[in-house]
């Protein structure tokens, strides 16, 4: 069975299966799940569940219903999607190991791979191919799949001397290499905690604030100052 | 034939964020230009167990068969180097020792792996592969997927049942057809490809190709391919940053010289009466 965790800012409150057709969300106590801030409305949200499927709907909330950094309006939840109501964070986890109809596969084997056999597989290929159709409409809904990323500042370099000077690059993507290749090279990757700045290759290994980073990622800090063969950059998050 | 000049290898396995135990388990040889990958599966403790036969049978009976064989040969009957008949049997020899401890100890009844194995050989690579862990290439900057997986799932897609796009949120995404060890034989799907200097291979489980799409992996293998270590640590990372809720294990191996085998004299006087 589908569940929903509860937690604030991250620190796990509580959970709730998710076992009822409709559920409502919201900072009335007659909601089923009852979130009691100022930041949530009276009646903020529902999940209509269908089979295996749940799907998120806003009631015309004050502040909006926002799903994986996103607002919604409707919502195919899939599942390590994280709803936010405010500091509030609502993730829905759909273990559906069920759908093997083997029997005895807990949920903790799920998303563990599993043998079918050749005789089994002749049967389930129509089989789950028809139960298939309903949860998965053929315009692909909103797949909001990538898993929920913690909001990272986004960070840029400013090139702070030689002949580029002044010149900005804005780190967006998960990997930004640096460098000639051949001589040195350095890749920035943006991750969930934050950036780090690793050596790739060549004889030195780039200095931040004046200091080798030797071989491993170096997590860079706002205002850091990097060099890679005699080009200083300086690394900053902008303000959001 | 000693590969260790031609072949730069990495390898690295990762338990994830959420088991509590790798059941992958991988190994290379440099010299035999040989890569093992396995992702074991069933019970307690059981799936690490059969991945590990897997892999330490395979590597030790490939060791044992090479010793005194001549590289360069082909196997009539296939049309591929005849090493290829050599990873066959140590493939079956892996599955019977499976098959037999998981008849044998309660404990382990119904383990299995799965297996991607590469043997390279006369500027060639073979790939056998059995379930879902996969093989790629990066060849001039575009990724290939190599091995076809053995599933549930790519059974639908072939049949035409589910688009690509219903396959990436399709809950059966762990379910394999075929397994090296549930069975007292196994059907070992191989092919042989032509290498070429400067191809990066990457062998890998489900754990990273579930959570790492294949236009990231292209990306990171392309940007870091200066460095392979830094890029099989950049391939796990993402794969943790994405919740990382299966074990995870990449080998990078790129071609660096051409490995073809000399003809010898005879070889070449056949060759002169054709």
């Amino acid at each position: 069975m589908a569940k929903l965790i509860f937690s604030l800012d991250g620190a796990f409150l509580g959970e709730y299966p998710i076992d009822k057709e409709r559920m409502t969300i919201g900072r009335r106590s007659t909601n089923d799940i009852h979130i009691d801030n100022l930041a949530v409305s009276g009646e903020h949200a529902s999940i209509l569940t269908i089979g295996n499927d749940s799907f998120l709907e806003d009631l015309g909330s004050t502040n909006g219903t926002i799903v994986n950094g996103k607002p919604i309006k409707k919502h195919v939840m899939q599942h390590a999607d994280v709803i936010e109501f405010g500091k509030f964070q609502l993730k829905y986890i759909n273990e559906l190991a069920a759908n093997m109809g083997s029997g005895g596969v807990g949920a903790d084997d799920f998303e563990k791979t599993m043998i079918i056999r050749p005789s089994a597989m002749k049967a389930a290929v129509p089989a789950s191919g028809e139960s298939m159709k309903p949860q998965a409409p053929s315009s692909p809904p909103a797949f909001a799949t990538p898993a929920p990323v913690a909001q990272v500042a986004l960070g840029s370099i400013q090139v702070l001397n030689g002949p580029s000077t002044g010149k900005e690059l804005v780190l967006s993507k998960a990997l930004t290499t640096l460098g000639k290749p051949g001589v040195q090279v350095a890749v920035i990757t943006k991750r969930p905690q934050g950036y780090f700045i690793t050596h790739v290759e060549g004889q030195n290994h780039p200095l931040v604030n004046g200091e080798s980073v030797g071989a491993q990622a170096y997590s860079l800090q706002d205002h850091d100052v990097i060099e890679l063969a005699g080009v200083k950059m300086e690394f900053y998050l902008s303000k959001t | 034939m000693n590969l260790t000049n031609a072949l730069e290898i990495v390898r690295l396995t990762d338990v994830g964020q959420k088991r509590d135990h790798n059941e992958d388990a991988v190994a290379s040889d440099a010299e035999m230009g040989l890569l093992v990958l396995a992702d074991g599966m069933g019970g307690y403790k059981a799936g690490e167990v059969a991945s590990e036969i897997a892999v330490l049978t395979i590597v030790a009976e490939l060791k044992e068969a090479l010793l005194d064989f001549e590289p360069g040969q082909v196997d009539a009957v296939s049309g591929m180097q005849a090493e290829s008949l050599l990873i066959i049997d140590a493939v079956a020899k892996a599955n019977e020792s499976i098959f037999t401890v998981s008849q044998s100890q309660p404990q382990c009844a119904g383990m299995g792996t799965t297996l991607v194995v590469a043997m390279f050989t006369n500027d060639k690579v073979l790939v056998g592969h059995i379930g879902d862990s996969r093989m790629y290439r990066l060849r001039d900057a575009e990724l290939t997927q190599i091995t076809e997986d053995h599933s549930l799932l790519q059974e639908q897609l072939k049949s035409g049942l589910i688009t690509p796009e219903q396959a990436k949120v399709s809950n059966n995404k762990n379910l394999v057809t075929r397994a090296v060890g549930i069975d007292e034989t196994v059907d070992l799907e191989l092919h042989e490809y032509e290498v070429q200097v400067g191809d990066i291979y990457l062998l890998c489980s489900d754990g990273l190709t579930d959570l790492v799409d294949d236009d990231e992996i292209s990306i990171i293998l392309a940007k870091l391919n200066a460095n392979l270590e830094a890029a099989a640590n950049q391939l796990i990372k993402m794969a943790n940053d994405n919740g990382g809720k299966d074990n995870i294990s990449v080998i990078l191996a790129r071609v660096t010289s051409p490995f073809g085998v000399e003809h010898g004299w005879y070889d070449k006087f056949l060759h002169w009466l054709r």
